[in-house]
């Protein structure tokens, strides 16, 4: 059983998972005061008989400052998010040097399109393989998104990398792996009956073994 | 002073000559179509209940017969093993019945009806008549919602948030007259909900009694009037959208269509532009009664009245400007996601000012832990957690993570579920004794209590963790990944957890019907309340007061220091009291 965030499988899991950490923090120091006071209050002002509330209608310095505290923390919380947001999404945050991949979702499968030996997506050298997703770690990849029917969304837990695939529009989303293993893409907008089991599992290869696999499943793919 | 009051009675308030018919099924009585809307909601929560439990058996068990599963037809579970395509309408369902002929009709239809003319001190809405025409249209959606189970092909299966295309085309979902179905009766829900806010809006602005000014009215009609407010603008982009989606099912048109020219995230925009007010419409009502619940049962007046209004204003204002955080993965423009988590952020400070002010109140108190007031606690203990969940996922780049996984399942139950139903058992049990005029056991409306908020947690907490591991949504059978196999030993501990839930909902129920027939008589006012209903006999009557009330003060003068006892009734005139210099508008 996980009882905490899964592997740090890309280079956003250190961002993303250091503000799930402050929020935890900062939500944990909440919770805590708050449900804490209440169980105070529930036992030290319990009703007794001959006892008689406190008479007030409030206080205005409290108002101000428990306005003022959530307020400052979550404008500042608001900023900090943006900073890595801009970082992950931005419309300009795909790097330049990014290997690009085309995965085309539908009903209920990921057909992954490889850029091929010379490396650029819409060349006769490209080739598609079904619900296997290869990359190189250490490197930054943007997958090209596009559906044939519905809105399916592209999962990677480990890689803490999700975008819709919406029908219609070209999207892009990238992620830099940087732990090899094998993990999986899951499906996680439902998309139909067979959303359970739209999924594919993810390769993230050294450098060298990418190459050779890229070889091995081009000569496949022709024949 | 008696025979006074006996030869100044109305006689149409007295005589009650209406047949059977008007009086209790096409009644135009508020209070009537309160509890009307009261039994058919409560009906539906149980049908959602059961709906949920075949899922958790789904999630716990997969692929094997359900108990009791055997006489489901093959179309959805053969031999009681539950199909997928089964199990989305599942998901589907349970989402909408709670959602739409649930929580929102227990909050709105049972409580702004029957609240709103008692507390404010008029004789009944504004226009009775589309009242009742409010009601029996949220009735007759009901029933085309409920129909749409026993169709060939099946309920509609895309969710509640029916996403297009998946929704608008038969060969995308699999379904087609359920999909319909769906559509018409949202179209007429919604229309219902419609005349049901421009009533409460016109009622509260317009039939006030005299002396009740706006900042004299209790928390629960002032959260009724502005969900009431966000009702009227936010149903009309529902209905509009789901005519629209019902074209694109029937008439062919190409609206979502996107191989035509459509546009697919147009639905989620004006869904979720009136899916975010709906959230609020799903918990304001619920905040304010358990202001009034918590006042009740501290002994103590609201700490922070007008903050409490501004909360609730502020919040029915923001609350139109956070609808792009269900979007920031979907597409939308990313700089869009910025302001919407801006927004949504800043939303969390009114909602965190309501529950400090909660426990302002309770500060130096005489607490009374009858049950509306455990209710009343536990939601503002639920209501924290849920809240405080929220700001992961207003955090674009940890919503880009947790977007869609068991952690928007917790933090969701635990708003609707922790929040609005705990403020529900807490409601009922407060008002149970004006409606029906009897009260519902004590003993075992706190065995009720315990029991679910021991097992509510056990159910939802661990969610939160399933989601943390990456579990997704709507997944039929989560065993197909790897990566959740580990997790499923706490699959089957939460579905154990929601069956003990379920199977504690049995006492409420049980408590509910035993009350209603066998409970023990209530006087005028059960709880010593303040409010101007409790000065009415239990039940009230048809048209309320002969001759509306005065009020002098507002409504949660508990332990006021002029007055012997720890209560001090809104309409009670002292000696230093001034009478009002007018009435806002004659009663009629």
């Amino acid at each position: 059983m996980h009882w905490w965030l899964p592997l740090k499988g890309s280079t956003f899991a250190g961002p993303i998972d250091g503000l799930f950490i402050a929020i935890l923090i900062i939500t944990g120091i909440a919770f805590v005061l708050v449900e804490a006071g209440l169980v105070w209050f529930i036992v030290k002002y319990r009703g007794r008989p001959g006892r008689k509330a406190f008479y007030t209608h409030g206080n205005t310095r409290a108002e101000v400052i428990w306005t003022t505290i959530p307020a400052v923390t979550m404008v500042a919380l608001g900023l900090v998010s943006n900073h890595y947001w801009v970082q992950i999404k931005g419309r300009d945050s795909v790097p330049a040097n990014a290997y690009p991949i085309a995965i085309h979702a539908k009903q209920f499968e990921w057909q992954v399109t490889y850029p091929g030996a010379d490396g650029q997506l819409g060349t006769p050298d490209d080739f598609t393989v079904r619900n296997q997703l290869h990359v190189p770690v250490g490197r930054p990849i943007v997958v090209h998104l596009s559906s044939e029917d519905v809105i399916h969304s592209f999962y990677v837990p480990q890689f803490r990398v999700r975008q819709d695939v919406v029908p219609g529009m070209d999207i892009k989303a990238w992620f830099q792996p940087t732990v090899p293993g094998t993990y999986e893409l899951g499906c996680s907008q439902l998309c139909g009956l067979g959303h359970y089991r739209m999924r594919a599992q993810v390769y993230v290869h050294t450098p060298e073994e990418y190459d050779a696999w890229m070889k091995q499943a081009a000569q496949e793919a022709k024949q | 002073m008696t025979s006074v009051a006996a030869t100044a009675r109305v006689p149409h308030a007295h005589h009650d000559d209406r047949s059977f018919i008007r009086k209790y099924i096409f009644s135009t009585d508020h209070k009537i179509i309160g509890i009307q809307f009261l039994f058919v909601s409560l009906f539906f929560l149980l049908l959602g209940g059961v709906l949920a439990m075949q899922m958790r058996w789904q999630l716990a068990f997969p692929g094997q017969p359900m108990p009791g599963g055997g006489i489901l037809p093959d179309t959805m579970a053969p031999g009681g093993v539950i199909l997928p395509e089964y199990y989305i309408q599942l998901v589907t369902m349970h989402g909408t019945f709670m959602v739409f002929f649930a929580i929102m009709p227990l909050l709105v239809g049972v409580y702004a009806n029957f609240l709103i003319p008692l507390k404010i001190g008029t004789h009944d809405m504004a226009f009775p008549r589309i009242n009742m025409a409010s009601f029996w249209l949220a009735f007759a959606a009901g029933l085309v919602m409920f129909a749409s189970l026993f169709v060939p092909d099946g309920a509609a299966r895309a969710g509640w948030t029916m996403y297009v295309p998946l929704s608008a085309r038969h060969d995308y979902s699999g379904a087609s007259l359920g999909q319909e179905l769906w559509s018409v009766s949202i179209i007429l829900l919604g229309l219902s909900s419609i005349l049901g806010s421009l009533n409460y809006i016109t009622t509260v602005i317009n039939n006030r009694a005299p002396g009740m000014t706006w900042f004299r009215l209790p928390l629960s009609v002032w959260s009724l009037f502005i969900t009431a407010i966000l009702g009227l603008l936010a149903l009309p982009v529902l209905s509009g959208a789901a005519i629209m989606l019902l074209f694109d099912q029937v008439l062919n048109t190409h609206f979502f269509d996107t191989t035509a020219g459509g546009q697919a995230l147009l639905w989620q925009h004006l869904f979720w532009f009136f899916g975010h007010p709906e959230v609020y419409i799903l918990i304001l009502p619920a905040m304010g009664m358990v202001s009034d619940i918590i006042a009740n049962g501290s002994r103590k007046p609201i700490f922070g009245y007008h903050s409490m209004v501004f909360a609730i204003v502020a919040i029915g204002f923001l609350g139109w400007i956070v609808w792009g955080h269900h979007m920031f993965v979907s597409g939308m423009n990313p700089t869009l996601g910025s302001s919407f988590m801006v927004s949504t952020l800043i939303i969390a400070v009114p909602s965190a000012v309501k529950v400090f002010n909660w426990m302002g109140t309770m500060w130096r108190g005489n607490l009374q832990f009858h049950v509306p007031m455990l209710n009343a606690t536990a939601f503002v203990a639920m209501f924290v957690i849920g809240g405080l969940s929220g700001i992961y996922m207003a955090a674009t780049p940890v919503d880009m993570f947790i977007h869609d996984t068991y952690f928007i399942v917790a933090h969701l139950h635990y708003v609707l579920f922790g929040g609005s139903l705990f403020a529900l058992f807490g409601a009922i049990t407060f008002w149970f004794p004006k409606m029906f005029g009897r009260v519902m056991s004590e003993p075992w409306g706190k065995v009720h209590f315990w029991l679910t908020f021991v097992f509510y947690n056990c159910t939802f907490f661990p969610m939160h963790i399933l989601g943390m591991a990456g579990a997704m949504r709507r997944i039929y059978d989560p065993t197909q990944y790897d990566f959740l196999k580990p997790m499923q030993p706490m699959n089957v501990f939460i579905t154990v957890s929601a069956y003990l839930l379920f199977a504690t909902q049995l006492i409420f129920f049980v408590n509910f019907w035993y009350s209603l027939f066998k409970g023990k008589k209530a006087d005028l006012n059960p709880w010593r309340d303040n409010g101007l209903e409790w000065s009415l006999p239990s039940p009230a009557p048809h048209g309320n007061w002969e001759t509306v009330p005065t009020v002098y003060r507002g409504p949660y003068e508990f332990s006021s220091p002029q007055v012997a006892e720890d209560y001090l009734p809104q309409n009670k005139k002292l000696p230093t009291d001034r009478e009002p210099a007018s009435a806002p508008l004659a009663g009629h």
